[in-house]
């Protein structure tokens, strides 16, 4: 074989890469669409009103998350199954997102940390790395730790819409949460950089639970957040 | 304080007390998970730790390979020399089997950024010796080739691949990836061109001749390519530039001069020269 024709043939393959990219972009774009409409939808979690809306936003996040799972049904048809690894960076960003945005309607339906399986399930992938597309560790666990950013400021929001209670009950996730971020040995990577960020969060939701303790605002807590003093 | 504190312990809801106290020995579901992605993220990087360690010595071995291999011109037992690059370069082999090894089972692209710079030297360093017995440039399928291992004791590899197939032939395989192989014979080329430059040195009229023309052809083959591969391989095009530009001045030098000095001189007209590139080169 002459070099040139060597050369012709491997510009072919890389012809045949940036094709698959292209694809892969595209519904990277429509997933990232998706997931900022269901963003939106549960930034109004935050506002006054949005607290007593809290299921009904859940529900509708929820159906969101069916277009998540068609369009990653497409995602997956855009390149060979056994090389995940080769595009992963293109649905890192997103799938990050998504597992968030996972994360953040399970724990406000039962204020619980979804598990990594729950969250494949949710976004329609496998959570194993053997059965095709998955969710990897790594983006599971930055998915978590935007969550614990969220939750530090849905903590200082509910105590303005007069929700006494919350505040304490995230605290206790996320002391859990960062025990749990605590067993890991995390590389010198992003992952490891965001991670970081978890004890300013931690430290947040710590003065907003000592704010409510000092003013006796938690005693009614456990009342009821009827708000009356 | 201590009315204080049992106060706010009332407050939390019931049974999501904080587990820090007492509570520590049943662990929580989170805790269960979070000791699992312990083990699986130390997994993971355990590996990645092991395939740069590989990587390394796969880079330090083909790179005395070529020193090797620049030798050959220069020393009248070519034979032996190209004998002793196929051992060293057996041994490198050895060393891309047990990351092959490794990589059993896993998706090769989640660690081939701890390999990738040790399989571009090792390009470079088979395509020279290939350039060398040959004078032609090896495929990405030949290199591919001798990267396909068989099993040679049994124990070994009954131990390595026994959970997923025990009863197929064992033999695996490590695939460089175009982009690897272009950006070795990239910087084969430069190995080329300095093989040019001692060539004169030498005395030996033919070879810079024949490698320009190589080189020419590699470069037609990269400009071909030209901004669809990777960042890496355009900015490889530069030097790959600066050294046919090398090259085919010594071509010319030889062509202008070659006729007017005689034959036993040219080392020393190109010893002045060679300085000069070596100090070029030097630049980052």
């Amino acid at each position: 074989m002459s070099v040139s024709e060597m050369f012709a043939a491997l510009q072919g393959a890389l012809g045949q890469d940036q094709d698959i990219r292209e694809e892969i972009r595209k519904v990277v774009q429509a997933l990232e669409q998706t997931a900022r409409e269901i963003l939106t939808l549960l930034q109004g979690v935050h506002q006054g009103p949005g607290f007593q809306h809290i299921p009904k936003k859940c529900q509708k996040a929820r159906e969101h998350f069916g277009t998540v799972r068609t369009q990653m049904e497409s995602l997956k048809t855009k390149f060979p199954a056994d090389q995940y690894y080769r595009f992963h960076e293109h649905w890192r960003f997103v799938l990050q997102r998504l597992v968030f945005l996972a994360a953040f309607v399970v724990y406000l339906e039962s204020e619980t940390l979804v598990t990594r399986e729950a969250v494949a399930e949710i976004l329609g992938i496998e959570a194993d790395r053997e059965r095709g597309f998955h969710l990897d560790i790594e983006d599971y666990l930055s998915g978590i730790l935007t969550l614990a950013s969220e939750l530090a400021r849905l903590a200082v929001n509910s105590v303005t819409a007069g929700d006494y209670s919350r505040p304490l009950r995230i605290s206790t996730f996320i002391n859990e949460l960062d025990s749990g971020f605590r067993l890991l040995n995390l590389k010198n990577d992003s992952l490891r950089k965001r991670y970081d960020g978890l004890k300013y969060d931690v430290k947040k939701i710590e003065e907003v639970v000592y704010d409510l303790s000092i003013r006796g605002l938690n005693k009614e807590a456990t009342v009821g957040v009827s708000g009356e003093k | 304080s201590g009315g204080f504190r049992k106060r706010k312990h009332d407050n939390f809801p019931h049974g999501q007390r904080r587990e820090e106290k007492e509570n520590v020995n049943p662990p929580s579901a989170l805790m269960t998970s979070f000791k699992s992605f312990q083990l699986e993220l130390d997994t993971r990087h355990d590996k990645y730790e092991r395939l740069v360690k590989l990587s390394r010595d796969i880079t330090i071995e083909s790179k005395r390979t070529i020193f090797l291999l620049h030798r050959f011109t220069s020393a009248p037992n070519g034979e032996e020399i190209l004998n002793e690059s196929e051992v060293k370069l057996d041994a490198v082999r050895r060393k891309i089997k047990q990351v092959a090894q490794e990589l059993i089972g896993e998706d090769m692209y989640q660690f081939h950024r701890a390999i990738s710079p040790g399989l571009q030297e090792y390009v470079e360093a088979v395509s020279f010796q290939y350039f060398i017995k040959t004078r032609s440039l090896i495929s990405v399928e030949e290199i591919n080739k001798q990267l396909i291992f068989t099993a040679e004791d049994r124990e070994e590899t009954t131990n390595m691949t026994s959970n997923s197939h025990d009863k197929q032939p064992h033999t695996w395989s490590l695939k460089v990836t175009p982009v690897d192989y272009l950006l070795g014979v990239a910087d084969l080329t430069g190995e080329l061109m300095r093989l040019c430059i001692s060539s004169v040195g030498n005395g030996d009229i033919d070879t810079p001749f024949e490698l320009s023309q190589f080189l020419r052809q590699i470069y037609d083959g990269f400009t071909f390519i030209g901004n669809t591969g990777p960042y890496e391989v355009s900015k490889k095009l530069y030097t790959l530039k600066q050294s046919l530009a090398k090259v085919e001045n010594a071509c010319y030098t030889l062509k202008v001069r070659g006729s007017e000095i005689p034959k036993h001189m040219l080392a020393d007209v190109f010893s002045t020269k060679t300085e000069l590139i070596d100090q070029e080169e030097g630049l980052p």
